[in-house]
């Protein structure tokens, strides 16, 4: 039977598109687990984590279209070129970043990073920029704290709105011929002098490190230059990676869909064998209790039950079980009254087993096909219901899941402000996985229904 | 089973989903609620301490009096009572069932009121406009549409329907929503992001303010269900062109166009007239989202927004009314198919 129904499935085409899409999506999820940093999952509500992404920035490949804009640059030590000299006893430590300005804009802002160990005396930070028209800028110059923490080590990022970096630029009016005073750092440095426009070439950033003692590290140093594209499907206004998001939204959804859908169709395919197979009263009485489960309010229940209990996954899967199995009991409780007067089942009886076992051994086995194709089909809506209680703000908060992703779209206005990149893809990921396990439904529900009539080719 | 069997059991069956349905509800949020409630009252009696005459000694005396009068008031309120204390339990829910829904923490009607059940009272019509309005709508091209293509049967149209269908089926309303809103408001400029009517409710443009501010919800709401609408139309007209007496009447020469327009369709009737009660019932349950994407201003909306600031008064009224109007449909719906279809009246 399992052989059958897997030659019908790749017989019919709608099973061959959904078994690909299928099939395409799992690998993404194995290529993810080989190559995004698990971190990047953990820590996906962590602001810490993404600090070092552009915020709110394009798709990379927008770029192709219209005006190129900068593309997010973040440069750590072991992009530097590091020399290291010493005069007058005093060790000097260069880190030489390059950066290739070819974009039509200027960067949102830029960062330095350091991460430095010493001792009592502090080391001194001088950071230079040497531009495509040869002048050097000097936009920081400044020692390191004396007071540092108990390893001795000191981390900090100097961000483009910091006071010294102003200040040290408005020396340098004399280059430009425009006032400069009122414009904000990261647009001066990368500015021709002549215009307001930026000025295309190598930039050459030397982070300099003046040391007192022997004992004197440097730890990590970095640039970051805030773009305005960045990877394959940008950024959101939290600094995250949507691309790393869509990607592990893969697993979790079909971890739902399918959680909820073997569980669901399982419980309406014993209660509805139970039902037909013993007929009568107690078939009355459980079709009753049936049409009390079917008129449940199931979105507002799950919505109080988060209210209450908080908002875990688990708890979401639970609810959906519980309230997802009516529409099958129905479908099965109609085969099981006729299958129950088929002469193998009365041959049973007769033979004198157990109710219990004639449902398990000769009912339920028959059912199984029909019962694969009822699971795949239930597992959009069990996707569907579960990214429409994160898009409340309902969902479980520690996990990247698409709905949650629309939630923060949502909430941040992401629709009028016009960040397509942060609503399209998770939307288009849900309808997809959903449209896969339809189209499997559906080609093995043509084989396996006896309810259904030849002619109507779903 | 009879018509009237059929009534009393579909009214029984009502009438238990509903009270189960308020009574888990006030199980589940009646802790929340109590301690809201007793918060409410330390405020209040706080800050008539602070702005009233009496004076203390000393602190310890200041903070005994105010512990004794949260006490004494959360007596009279019954809040010293557990929350699953059965009878304070069966209390709230009969007195919810009788609209007796208390006052709320954030919200106010336009005029001000902050009972709850005036302000529910007043979105009401408002979903019930929306959704009715795009379910009769999309009936409607569901009906033509389905007709038109089951007479069709394997052309392009055809084809195109169910592909639409599968795929709009797929997509999240909610989500399609806020393409609607990218594509239209954002980069059109053509409607309003946000379908509140920025008239107050006095104004007397407040009516077509409401209605062009609902030009956008209705049209994405059509455009999403249409599809799946003209499909089940469809299906249900192919499923009784294939029966007896359809080929019957082909063979007495009856034309295909009468016979597919006249005697299919209205055979269809009961199990269409199920879908349509089925469908506007359900898409009553989806509004929170929906109205939520939109900020249309109705009981969605509400609910929505009720959930962020955690007004429970709020919330168990609003189910309480969603689970009545949603019963309701579904009991229409059932007397409906019932009225329509000779064969269950018969047997």
């Amino acid at each position: 039977m399992q052989k059958k129904l897997f030659i019908g499935l790749v017989k019919s085409r709608r099973g061959i598109i959904g078994v690909s899409i299928l099939g395409f999506l799992l690998s993404l999820t194995a290529v993810a687990v080989l190559v995004i940093p698990f971190d990047s999952y953990r820590l996906w509500n962590d602001p810490d984590y993404w600090i070092n992404s552009p915020k709110t920035a394009a798709p990379f490949w927008t770029s192709f279209f219209g005006s190129k804009d900068f593309e997010h640059i973040s440069l750590d030590k072991n992009n530097a070129i590091t020399t290291s000299e010493v005069s007058e006893g005093i060790r000097v430590n260069n880190f030489g970043f390059e950066i290739n300005m070819d974009a039509d804009n200027f960067p949102d802002d830029f960062m330095f990073l350091h991460s430095v160990n010493y001792g009592e005396i502090p080391p001194v930070l001088q950071i230079d920029i040497t531009r495509p028209d040869n002048n050097t800028f000097t936009v920081y110059y400044s020692s390191l704290p004396t007071t540092i923490s108990a390893n001795n080590t000191f981390t900090d990022r100097i961000f483009s709105t910091n006071n010294n970096i102003k200040e040290s630029l408005s020396p340098y009016q004399s280059f430009f011929n425009f006032p400069i005073s009122g414009i904000e750092p990261q647009i001066v440095l990368f500015s021709d002098t002549s215009k307001l426009q930026v000025l295309h070439g190598t930039y050459h950033i030397s982070q300099k490190f003046f040391l007192f003692d022997n004992s004197s590290s440097i730890e990590n140093v970095g640039v970051i230059l805030g773009g305005k594209v960045f990877g394959i499907l940008g950024t959101d206004d939290l600094r995250r990676d949507l691309f790393v998001g869509i990607i592990w939204g893969i697993p979790i959804a079909l971890f739902i869909g399918l959680t909820v859908s073997i569980f669901s169709i399982s419980i309406g395919l014993i209660y509805g064998v139970v039902s037909g197979y013993k007929g009568k009263k107690i078939d009355e009485g459980m079709m009753r209790v049936n049409d009390i489960f079917y008129a449940f309010p199931t979105l507002i229940l799950l919505i109080l039950v988060s209210i209450t209990f908080g908002r875990s996954i688990f708890l979401i899967i639970l609810i959906l079980m519980t309230f997802g199995w009516m529409g099958t009991a129905k479908v099965i409780r109609s085969i099981a009254l006729q299958m129950r007067n088929f002469q193998y089942v009365e041959a049973a009886k007769l033979m004198g087993q157990s109710d219990l076992k004639v449902i398990f051994k000769h009912i339920i086995p028959q059912l199984l096909p029909l019962t694969f194709a009822s699971v795949a089909i239930s597992v959009p809506g069990a996707i569907l219901a579960e990214a429409a209680l994160s898009f409340i703000g309902l969902g479980d908060p520690t996990l990247p899941t698409w709905g949650q992703m629309l939630h923060d779209a949502n909430t941040a206005d992401a629709a009028s402000r016009g960040i397509w990149w942060w609503i399209i893809p998770p939307g288009l990921m849900i309808a997809l996985t959903g449209l896969a396990f339809f189209l499997i439904g559906n080609s093995l529900d043509a084989i396996t229904n006896p309810l259904r009539k030849q002619n109507q080719k779903v | 089973m009879g018509l009237g069997r059929t009534l009393l059991f579909r009214s029984i069956n009502m009438f238990l989903v509903l009270f189960s349905t308020i009574l888990i509800t006030v199980i589940l949020l009646g802790p929340t609620l109590d301690k809201l409630l007793v918060d409410a009252i330390r405020n209040q009696v706080i800050d008539e301490v602070n702005q009233g005459t009496l004076k203390f000694q000393n602190p310890d005396e200041r903070s005994a009096y105010i512990n004794n009068q949260i006490q004494f008031k959360s007596k009279t309120l019954g809040l010293d009572q557990d929350s699953f204390n059965p009878q304070k339990v069966i209390h709230r829910v009969v007195s919810v069932m009788t609209l007796d829904l208390g006052k709320s923490h954030f919200f106010t009607s336009d005029y001000g009121s902050s009972n709850v059940r005036d302000i529910i009272v007043e979105k009401v019509p408002k979903t019930l406009l929306l959704f009715t309005t795009a379910t009769i709508l999309v009936t409607i091209i569901g009906i033509f549409l389905g007709t038109y293509v089951a007479g069709k049967e394997g052309s392009w149209l055809d084809k195109f329907n169910s592909i639409n269908a599968i795929f709009s089926n797929s997509f999240p309303t909610w989500w399609v929503a806020m393409i609607m809103i990218l594509v239209f408001a954002f980069t059109l400029h053509i409607f309003p992001a946000r379908a509140t009517p920025l008239s107050s409710p006095s104004d007397a443009n407040y009516v077509f303010d409401l209605l062009y501010h609902m030009t956008l919800p209705l049209i994405t709401l059509v455009l999403v269900t249409f599809g799946s609408w003209a499909y089940i139309v469809r299906y249900f007209l192919i499923n009784i062109l294939n029966e007896d007496f359809i080929y019957a009447k082909k063979t007495m020469g009856i034309s295909r166009r009468k016979i597919l327009y006249s005697h299919a369709l209205r055979n269809a009737g009961p199990p269409i007239a199920t879908s349509v009660g089925l469908g506007l019932a359900s898409s009553f349950g989806g509004s929170i989202i929906t109205e939520a994407v939109f900020d249309w201003p109705g009981m969605g909306k509400l609910f929505y927004d009720a959930i962020g600031l955690l007004d429970i008064p709020i919330i168990i009224g609003l189910t309480y009314i969603g689970t009545l109007i949603f019963l309701v449909t579904i009991f229409i719906t059932d007397i409906a198919y019932t009225l329509l279809d000779p064969r269950v009246k018969g047997s």
